[in-house]
């Protein structure tokens, strides 16, 4: 069987094999690992990858320039190495930013454009995906080096950790209540415990992912959003320093962990 | 007089300024305020639902250090959660269990893309094993399966299971489990059906 069509059986296959253990978990683990492998490959994040670099060298906005001298904290212009030592702190900015923030910030300034942070993945902010998902992709195989020597990258890591542990709504949860334990599942979902580092690091460089339910691209951004949904708090704003400080938590105790992302998920 | 207070002022204030930065940061006040900045209210998911009532905070606390409640604390939580618990007015604690089982099943409720008059799912199989039938289950909490047929359904079981539903920190301060009735997670209608599910001997739960 050539890979494509190996690929295909699997595809098909793949939910008779879900529905079919009943107390083999490590092994429906194991073959959906298996699964990720080959589809790995043709992960269709690829097509945001290409789309985002596009859009880092074109010409745009009222400036008509491109983002080819944004500074991603590597220098401007530098892509590779970026993602896994964000967030930062910007001294022009004078604040902590993550990847998506951090491009918003150079559309504005280098492009003049002005990305509507509430019309989150919607409008010119659709072209974030795009773009970290290029850049993210640039940092393959890269150790996480999330830089903690800025008093305020500090302070990030700190607010950071007392919100992971933030017990609150009217289920009394926090991030914690789901990622503080080892090898623990929602239904059979594999929960990462984000307070260690081998799963902090897989989980912090696992997004942008392209997620095979619902066909979508997933940034950093929009997963903590909706692990919040489902903690039941109220709408964590796009780019907010909660969700800025959540990053800087996992990405330090992820520290020197390969990075996976654009990666591809459930 | 007035000429030694003037003398005194910046005494203070150099002492003050001394004092404050030896001071350790207070990151909890800190991080209390980037979370009500950082969040908003969307539809049911109301800003105030970031206010923690003691037992949230007192929570909160251990689990960032990572130490567990002194016992005289978690005692004096544990009592104040207890005597939150409200038993069946009509003294019937059993609905139907197969109407508890999609209770179990429904994860649907509470969050901002839910409306107020969504019917609330209690989402039991996110977190436990329940009936054998349902492979797909998580592990947060303890298998319930045979919770009735390995505990039988004498008085004090009833309402032990009744006040865990209700309100789960009665009997484990920092338990992940929300405390469903006390919160309004489910109504006390939904908790009959899941206490028949639980308990009922003709429940998949129990075969």
């Amino acid at each position: 069987m050539n890979k494509r069509n190996k690929k295909l059986a699997l595809l098909i296959t793949l939910p008779l094999m879900l529905t079919g253990w009943a107390s083999a978990q490590s092994q429906v683990e194991k073959d959906i690992d298996k699964y990720r492998e080959m589809i790995a490959e043709g992960n269709p994040a690829d097509l945001w990858d290409v789309k985002g670099e596009a859009l880092w060298k074109k010409k745009a906005g009222p400036k008509n320039v491109s983002l080819e001298q944004c500074d991603l904290g590597q220098g401007p212009g530098v892509v590779k190495g970026a993602y896994v030592s964000l967030p930062r702190y910007f001294a022009d900015a004078n604040k902590v930013m993550d990847l998506e923030v951090r491009l918003s910030y150079c559309m504005k300034t280098l492009q003049g454009i002005d990305v509507k942070d509430q019309n989150y993945n919607k409008d010119d902010h659709k072209n974030i995906v795009a773009l970290a998902t290029y850049v993210a992709a640039a940092s393959l195989g890269m150790p996480v080096n999330v830089p903690q020597s800025h008093p305020e990258e500090k302070r990030m890591y700190e607010t950071g950790k007392v919100a992971f542990f933030y017990r609150a709504g009217p289920y009394d949860f926090s991030c914690a209540t789901c990622h503080n334990a080892d090898d623990k599942r929602i239904r059979l979902q594999g929960l990462p415990n984000l307070t260690k580092n081998e799963p902090a690091g897989r989980a912090f460089t696992s997004w942008p992912a392209y997620r095979v339910s619902n066909a979508q691209l997933w940034p950093m951004q929009k997963r903590i959003n909706d692990c919040l949904r489902l903690q039941r708090f109220p709408d964590p704003k796009f780019g907010s320093e909660a969700t800025i400080a959540l990053s800087v938590y996992m990405g330090v105790n992820g520290k020197g962990v390969a990075s996976l992302a654009p990666a591809i998920k459930r | 007089m007035k000429k030694t207070t003037y003398i005194l002022l910046p005494v203070a204030a150099v002492l003050l300024a001394g004092c404050a930065s030896m001071m350790p940061t207070d990151y909890k006040k800190m991080t209390k305020d980037m979370m009500f900045s950082s969040f908003q209210t969307k539809g049911i998911a109301t800003i105030d639902r970031l206010n923690q009532d003691e037992i949230q905070a007192a929570c909160s606390d251990a689990e960032l250090s990572g130490k567990d409640l002194d016992p005289g604390t978690r005692k004096r939580l544990e009592e104040q959660e207890l005597a939150k618990v409200k038993y069946p007015a009509d003294g019937q604690y059993f609905g139907d269990w197969a109407k508890g089982e999609k209770i179990a099943q429904s994860g649907v409720g509470m969050a901002w893309t839910n409306k107020a008059d969504t019917v609330n799912g209690g989402n039991c199989y996110a977190c436990h094993q329940l009936s054998q039938k349902e492979i797909s289950y998580g592990t947060l909490g303890p298998s319930l399966y045979h919770y009735g047929k390995l505990r039988g359904n004498s008085e004090p079981i009833v309402k032990y299971t009744w006040g865990k539903l209700y309100n789960a920190k009665a009997y484990n301060a920092c338990t992940n489990m929300p405390r469903f009735g006390h919160l309004k997670g489910l109504t006390e209608s939904q908790l009959k059906d899941v206490m028949a599910l639980l308990l009922d001997p003709k429940s998949p739960v129990n075969n």
